[in-house]
């Protein structure tokens, strides 16, 4: 916990709503983790003499000693405490797809965090053209996290919840793999482990947690989630942060601010200014993620290898 | 006497009791199981045979996960979610000769109602079976009880078909009762955990008349409980992909349109069966004559019409339009990969024995065997040609996922498993023909004139 709230200190913000985002993320982040700490107090016995402060949940400071604390993570989250959902948020996603030049650095961020393979991918790259005549474009599509999500309402046995925060879930200790969310989805989100999944040694025996989703699970069904581990600490999730054009905007739809890392913009302005849209409104299951037009693209659009090949 | 049975119509009734406990005998006698001859035990264990390669599978399945199957994230459902929408559709059949055909008071349907619930119950315990082998954690299927919920359309499923299958169950127990004590007390020479399984089975059921109007009031209840519940279950199984948004399933004539197609196989179903018996029993045609598949074929003709109308609605009127989403879905259907499947399964399956069954010769025994095996095969590629074209389509384009995932080819465990499933549902009715009698003796004693009063009589005496 202390480590976190160094590195977030470390790092200066561009401005001060950038640094206030930032800062009411880590609250949210110290409970969480506190909350953790407290549980673990109980369950140890060993001692080491060394004394630690913690916080608790409800915001007491009380000392313990180190022996105590198991360096866990700061993410793993109990499948209980993460169907919660960060208090008083509402995570909203704009995606700029006039600056998306498919350098795909994004989904490799994602793929490395989640110990994904290759054919495996949560996050995806769409090279779409609505007709011959009108122009190509990038188009990166993460889970919508719709506000009416399909593959929720479906689920017979509650693996897959939506957060008060917004954020849709898959508890993968529940899910019984019957995969009626993957047909409920317009959108082709969702990823089911059809054999055992590949895990680095060191990963492999993790906590798991539906906020990490880690460790992966055979015959279950999982797709991107927002990485809502980040979020508790106060960072952005991989992929916006991965992006060297600044694609991908993330915020709050409470606070009504987005940042790309470079910059944090209201939401409901840029928004406005841009034409944001979303992608099959007619659905009506309200994602949150937002795209703006590609217009005025500063980069040519190019073919991947592949697709030209082939 | 075998004349007097040749047609319905002709059936002479017993003038006075000697007369009517002869024509009893003559029942018994032709009706009670027999053990099977050469064919019957190759085909029984034909079937096995099916079953334990598909076991291995499944154990090979557990094993390595569903990986074994074709199926891949584009076509998340494949052979095994299309064939427990063929075993539900074919399980609505008990429903419709038993209750339906009951309620309206068809006469000649007692030689057929035992053949069709049994039908019924073993095809809806094989559609239970057949989804947990399509979960992905089956070792997990308590949670569907610890952490349902209701807003969820399988949930639905697993009560409706729950409750499909207890009273499946009751109707095919109840009218049996009284078959399981004609075995109990007049087979001679059966082993010893042959005859305490009828005795255990039959309740120490005594041929009072009393006995028999409890039956037949149970018959009557159930008959009319079952119909809503059989047709929820296969509106129910609908809704499993009506409720979704995908081009293809989201219509809202899903229900009807599966309940019309769920009839057509069922009674194609129920007229092979009854072909079946007729040619491995010497003496069953004269209990199922040329009149009942005369009947069936056109009660087939009928279902079949209704089943073509929803076609046509289901096809033709958003092929008419081309939406957008529909278009290329449709175009693979009509012109495209899936047209050789396609228009096989609505010319053969459908219209062609339409056209075929409006002939009074063609519903004669062997020809309409012929065209229900059609309709049957007909139905099975049907269902494919429902869950697989558009899990192809999806909204977004089949991208960044691997070549293997954009088409489907079911592999050798999926055949495997989904043919044990149909050979488990055969083995059962097999199994049940062994050792009971398939054609309820009771009912046709009951429909040629043979009073309870003296089956009661008769069969207590010298007691």
């Amino acid at each position: 916990m202390t480590d976190d709230s160094k590195q977030d200190n470390k790092r200066d913000g561009k401005n001060d709503r950038r640094d206030f985002l930032r800062k009411s993320l880590l609250t949210g982040g110290i409970l969480a983790a506190g909350a953790f700490g407290f549980e673990k107090v109980f369950s140890a016995d060993k001692q080491s003499g060394e004394k630690v402060k913690v916080l608790t949940a409800d915001g007491k400071l009380v000392e313990v000693d180190s022996a105590h604390i198991t360096e866990s993570g700061p993410c793993c989250t109990s499948p209980k405490e993460s169907r919660k959902g960060i208090p008083g948020r509402k995570f909203v996603m704009v995606i700029d797809l006039a600056k998306c030049e498919d350098t795909q650095k994004c989904q490799k961020a994602c793929q490395k965090h989640h110990f994904l393979p290759q054919q495996d991918k949560w996050l995806k790259v769409f090279k779409m053209q609505e007709s011959p005549e009108t122009a190509p474009f990038w188009m990166p599509k993460p889970c919508f996290h719709c506000d009416h999500p399909p593959c929720v309402k479906v689920c017979p046995v509650d693996a897959t919840y939506k957060r008060e925060d917004g954020i849709v879930l898959i508890d993968n200790e529940r899910c019984i793999g019957c995969r009626f969310c993957m047909a409920a989805c317009p959108y082709s989100t969702r990823s089911f482990n059809w054999s055992e999944p590949i895990l680095p040694a060191e990963h492999a025996k993790d906590c798991y947690s539906p906020e990490t989703s880690v460790p992966r699970k055979k015959g279950t069904v999982e797709k991107c989630d927002f990485c809502p581990d980040m979020l508790r600490q106060g960072k952005l999730p991989h992929c916006v942060t991965a992006c060297p054009n600044s694609v991908y905007y993330f915020g709050d739809l409470n606070e009504d601010t987005v940042t790309n890392g470079d910059e944090t913009v209201r939401f409901s302005e840029l928004i406005r200014k841009k034409s944001g849209y979303r992608y099959l409104e007619s659905l009506g299951t309200e994602p949150s993620v937002y795209y703006l037009p590609p217009v005025n693209r500063i980069f040519p659009f190019e073919d991947r290898a592949e697709d030209k090949n082939g | 006497m075998n004349k007097k049975f040749k047609t319905m119509n002709d059936i002479i009734k017993p003038v006075n009791d000697e007369e009517a406990i002869q024509m009893l005998h003559q029942f018994n006698e032709d009706l009670l199981p027999k053990k099977f001859g050469r064919i019957g035990v190759i085909w029984t264990i034909f079937l096995c045979a099916v079953i334990i390669n598909g076991l291995f599978c499944y154990i090979k399945q557990l094993r390595y996960g569903l990986s074994v199957t074709g199926m891949g994230d584009i076509v998340s459902w494949g052979i095994y979610i299309s064939n427990f929408v063929f075993f539900v559709a074919v399980s609505l059949v008990g429903s419709l000769i038993t209750a339906v055909l009951y309620l309206l008071n068809v006469n000649w349907r007692s030689p057929l109602t035992r053949i069709a619930e049994i039908i019924a119950l073993a095809c809806i315990i094989f559609a239970g079976l057949i989804i947990i082998v399509d979960m992905g954690r089956p070792d997990r299927i308590l949670n569907m009880f610890i952490h349902g919920r209701i807003q969820s359309p399988i949930v639905w499923d697993v009560i409706v078909v729950m409750t499909y299958m207890a009273i499946s169950f009751l109707l095919l127990y109840f009218p049996l009762l009284p078959g399981i004590a004609f075995c109990r007390d007049h087979i001679p020479g059966i082993p010893k955990w042959q005859k305490w399984m009828y005795k255990t089975l039959s309740f120490r059921w005594k041929w009072k008349p009393e006995q028999f109007q409890i039956v037949k009031r149970a018959i009557s209840i159930l008959s009319v409980m079952i119909i809503p519940v059989a047709l929820s279950i296969h509106t129910v199984t609908s809704w499993l992909f009506a409720t979704t948004y995908r081009p293809g399933w989201d219509s809202t004539i899903f229900g009807p349109y599966f309940v019309a197609g769920a009839f057509m196989v069922g009674a194609a179903a129920v007229i092979a069966a009854m072909y079946v018996f007729v040619r491995f029993y010497p003496r069953y045609d004269q209990y199922i004559t040329d009149k009942h598949f005369d009947r069936m074929g056109i009660l087939l003709v009928l279902l079949s019409l209704i089943y073509l109308y929803f076609n046509v609605n289901e096809y033709l009127v958003p092929g008419y339009k081309m939406k957008g989403d529909d278009a290329d879905y449709l175009t693979e259907l009509f012109i495209g990969k899936f047209a050789p499947m396609f228009w096989s399964v609505q010319i053969l399956g459908m219209i062609l024995p339409i056209i075929l069954l409006m002939f009074k010769k063609f519903r004669r025994p062997f020809p309409i065997f012929i065209i229900s095996v059609f309709v049957i095969v007909g139905a099975w590629f049907k269902r494919f040609l429902i869950v697989i074209p558009t899990l192809l389509h999806p909204f977004l384009p089949m991208q960044e996922v691997p070549e293997k995932y954009k088409i489907y080819v079911p592999t050798y465990p999926e055949w495997s498993i989904t043919f044990a499933s149909l050979a488990g549902a055969l083995l059962v009715i097999t199994v049940f023909v062994r050792y009971f009698p398939i054609i309820s003796i009771w009912e046709v004693a009951e429909e040629r004139g043979v009073s309870h009063d003296v089956i009661y009589k008769h069969l207590n005496e010298g007691k």
